[in-house]
C-alpha cells in the first residue's frame, strides 16, 4: 500500500504540473455540454418547405398557413412550376416540396377526396420520417377543420373515431436536452478516463522512465493501481463538475440518488481505465495508443444508444452491446437521473459493468510486462 | 584481490537470441563482491543486452545466471530488490523535481518517508546540490542529471549497481567526478558493474572484460591485459584485439 501511495503522489504531481491539463479538465466539460447538447438534436424546428401550387386557391393558401402556423415549417419558395420546386431541392434551399394539383380546391368543395403531394429529401432517413410525420399532423388538423366547416359532423355521418390520450413520463416536455445531458456526461467520463490512461504507460515507454520502474521490485498490481487511482479520481471530479454545469445551464432533473450515480461512474471508469491501460501496455508509441483508443471509443459510443435507440439495432449488434461498457452506463445514468431508479433497478447493468471492470483491469495487469 | 573472492554475479554460457541474431554468445564470467567490473566493447557488441538480462529487464534464451544469490530465470523480481540500475537513456522523471524523484524511487524500494528525507538531505549535501532540491530535473545540465541518476540508483543501498554507459555525452571533468562517486560507492561495499566504450575509463576498473560481436574476448585486470598485449593503455589493447578478431 505504501508503494501505491508514492506512485499516486507522483502521478498527481505530473498531471497537475502539465500546463495543458487544467484547461482540459475544466474546459472540455463546459464546451462539450454547451455545444453538443445544443447541436445534437433530433427535433426539427424549421423545415424548409417549397410550395408548388398549381391551384393558387384560397384553400391552398390556408394549407400553407397551417404549415407555417405549426411552428415546424418555414416556406422558403413558392411557385406554380414543378421544376422550380426541384431546383429548390437541388440547390439545398428546401428540405421538402409540397405540390398542390390544379383542381385541389374544386375537389374539396365538391365534397370529394383531394390529394396533394409531399416530396421529402430523405438522405437522412430519420429526418425524412419526421418531416412526413409533421406534415401528417398538419393534414389531420386540416381535415378536422374541413369537417367542422362543411357541417359534416352531424350524428349520422360522423365516422367512428378512436382517440388517444397520452402523458409523457420522466421527461414530460419531451425536452431533448434532458435526454442528452446525461449521455454527454458519460462521454466526458469516457474521454478523460480513456485518454489519460491510454496515453500514460506508453508515454513512460517513450521517454524511457519505465525502465527505472521495471528494474525495481515494484509489483505489477501496484504499478497499475498507481496509474488507475489518480485518473479515477479525476474522472469522478469531471462527472461532478459536469453535473453541476448541466444543472446550472440546462436544469437537468436529478431524480435519483447521486451517490449511486457516482458509484456506478466509479465502476464504469474502472472498465475504461483498465481498457486504456491495456491499450497502453500493448502499444509502443502514444500515437498508436491514440488510434487504438479512438477506435474503441467511437465504436462504443456510436453503439451505446447515446444518439440512437440501441433497442432498434439488429440482434447481433445488441448482442455485441453486452460487451459495451458505454451502453450500460448510459442506461444507468439516464435511469437514475431521469427516472429516479434505485439500486435494485440498475443492479443487472451495474453487475455487468463490475464484471467488465474486473476483466479489463486483470487483462491490463497481466499484459503489463516488466521484462521485454 | 587477496581475500577469497565471493562471486555476487555468476554467469555461465549466457545466450540471448533475437530471432536468428545472437546478441550474447555463450558469455561466462564472475563478478566479485566490492569490485568495479568494467564491461567494454564497441557499440552493438552486446553489452546492453547482457546488462539488461542481469537486471531482470530481459529474459535470457539459455544459460546459468545468478545475481545477488538469485536465479535470473525464476527469481528476477528478487534480484531487483538487491540491485540498482542506471540506464543508458536518462530515466528519471524530468517533470518532477530532484527531491520528488528521490522520494519516488526511495518509496518504491520501501524506504520510509522520514528516512528518505534524511538521506536525501545528506545526499544533496554531498553532491552540493541543495540549491536545486526543488528544481525540475529537466532543467538541470546533463552532467548533474547523470550524477543524480547514479545517486538514485544507489539510494536504496543495493548490493550491486549496474551502470549502462553512465558517462555518455558528459564532459571530462564531470566524468572524472562521476568516477569518484563510483569509487566511493565501491568503497562502501557496493559492487559496480559498468559498461562503457571510453577506454580511458577502463583504467579505473578493478577488472575488465572486452566484448566483440556478442562474445567476451578478453577478461582480466587492466594491468594484466596491458602486459599480455604489450600495450601501454587499454585503448591500445582494444585496438590490438579488435584487429585480431
Amino acid at each position: 500500500m505504501r508503494t501505491i501511495g508514492f506512485l499516486i503522489q507522483k502521478e498527481f504531481l505530473q498531471i497537475f504540473r502539465n500546463r495543458s491539463m487544467l484547461p482540459i479538465i475544466f474546459a472540455v466539460p463546459v464546451v462539450q455540454l454547451i455545444i453538443i447538447v445544443h447541436a445534437a438534436t433530433f427535433e426539427m424546428k424549421s423545415i424548409r418547405l417549397f410550395v408548388v401550387d398549381h391551384d393558387r386557391s384560397v384553400l391552398t393558401r390556408e394549407v400553407c398557413d397551417k404549415f407555417r402556423g405549426s411552428g415546424f415549417f418555414r416556406i422558403t419558395g413558392y411557385s406554380d412550376l414543378d421544376r422550380d420546386g426541384e431546383q429548390g431541392m437541388k440547390q439545398r434551399e428546401a428540405d421538402a416540396i409540397v405540390v398542390f394539383p390544379a383542381d385541389f380546391e374544386k375537389q374539396v368543395s365538391m365534397g370529394r377526396d383531394a390529394r396533394f403531394q409531399l416530396i421529402v429529401n430523405a438522405i437522412n432517413g430519420s429526418a425524412g420520417g419526421l418531416i412526413h410525420a409533421y406534415t401528417q399532423s398538419v393534414v389531420q388538423d386540416m381535415n378536422h377543420n374541413l369537417r367542422k366547416e362543411s357541417g359534416l359532423i352531424s350524428m349520422e355521418t360522423r365516422p367512428q373515431q378512436i382517440d388517444l390520450t397520452y402523458t409523457f413520463w420522466y421527461n414530460p416536455e419531451l425536452n431533448y436536452q434532458t435526454f442528452m445531458v446525461p449521455g454527454i456526461l458519460v462521454i466526458l467520463v469516457t474521454v478523460i478516463s480513456l485518454l489519460l490512461s491510454g496515453m500514460n504507460i506508453v508515454k513512460e515507454k517513450e521517454i524511457g522512465t519505465i525502465e527505472q520502474v521495471n528494474v525495481s521490485p515494484i509489483r505489477k498490481y501496484q504499478f497499475i493501481a498507481g496509474k488507475l487511482i489518480p485518473t479515477l479520481l479525476i474522472a469522478l471530479f469531471e462527472l461532478a463538475f459536469g453535473l453541476g454545469v448541466g444543472k446550472l445551464l440546462f436544469d437537468i432533473p436529478l431524480e435519483g440518488n447521486l451517490l449511486l450515480v457516482f458509484f456506478a461512474a466509479a465502476v464504469y471508469s474502472c472498465v475504461i481505465l483498465g481498457l486504456g491501460l491495456l491499450v497502453s501496455t500493448m502499444t509502443g508509441t502514444q500515437q498508436q495508443a491514440m488510434f487504438v483508443s479512438f477506435f474503441f471509443m467511437i465504436v462504443f459510443i456510436l453503439m451505446s444508444g447515446l444518439f440512437t435507440a440501441a433497442e432498434n439495432m439488429p440482434d447481433w449488434a445488441q448482442w455485441l452491446n453486452h460487451l459495451n461498457p458505454v451502453a450500460y452506463f448510459i442506461r444507468i445514468i439516464r435511469m437514475v437521473l431521469l427516472k429516479g431508479s434505485g439500486f435494485t433497478d440498475i443492479r443487472p447493468d451495474l453487475f455487468a459493468l463490475a464484471l467488465l471492470a474486473v476483466l479489463s483491469i486483470t487483462l491490463a495487469v497481466r499484459r503489463y510486462r516488466k521484462t521485454v | 584481490m587477496t581475500a577469497p573472492a565471493e562471486a555476487v554475479i555468476t554467469v555461465k554460457d549466457l545466450v540471448k537470441k533475437f530471432g536468428s541474431f545472437t546478441a550474447n554468445d555463450h558469455l561466462s564470467f564472475e563478478v566479485y563482491r566490492g569490485e568495479i567490473f568494467g564491461f567494454l566493447g564497441a557499440n552493438g557488441a552486446g553489452k546492453t543486452t547482457a546488462i539488461r538480462i542481469l537486471c531482470g529487464l530481459s529474459v535470457p534464451t539459455s544459460g546459468y545466471i545468478r545475481v545477488a544469490g538469485f536465479d535470473a530465470f525464476t527469481e528476477a523480481e528478487k534480484i531487483k530488490k538487491h540491485i540498482g540500475y542506471m540506464s543508458q537513456r536518462f530515466s528519471l522523471y524530468e517533470d518532477l523535481t530532484v527531491f520528488e524523484n528521490i522520494r519516488l524511487f526511495g518509496g518504491i524500494y520501501g524506504i520510509s518517508r522520514k528516512a528518505i528525507r534524511e538521506r536525501a538531505e545528506e545526499l544533496l549535501e554531498t553532491l552540493q546540490m541543495q540549491a536545486v532540491r526543488d528544481t525540475l530535473i529537466g532543467r538541470l545540465p546533463l552532467g548533474w542529471r547523470q550524477k543524480l541518476a547514479f545517486s538514485v540508483a544507489v539510494f536504496h543501498r543495493p548490493g550491486i549497481v549496474f551502470l549502462d554507459e553512465p558517462t555518455g555525452g558528459v564532459d571530462p571533468i564531470t566524468r572524472k567526478q562521476f568516477w569518484e562517486m563510483i569509487h566511493a560507492s565501491a568503497a562502501d561495499g557496493i559492487t559496480v558493474f559498468v559498461t562503457t566504450h571510453y577506454m580511458d575509463e577502463a583504467e579505473y576498473c578493478d577488472r575488465i572484460s572486452i566484448m566483440a560481436e556478442g562474445r567476451i574476448i578478453a577478461l582480466d585486470t587492466p594491468a594484466a591485459l596491458k602486459k599480455q598485449y604489450h600495450a601501454s593503455s587499454i585503448n591500445e589493447v582494444f585496438t590490438r584485439i579488435a584487429r585480431n578478431a
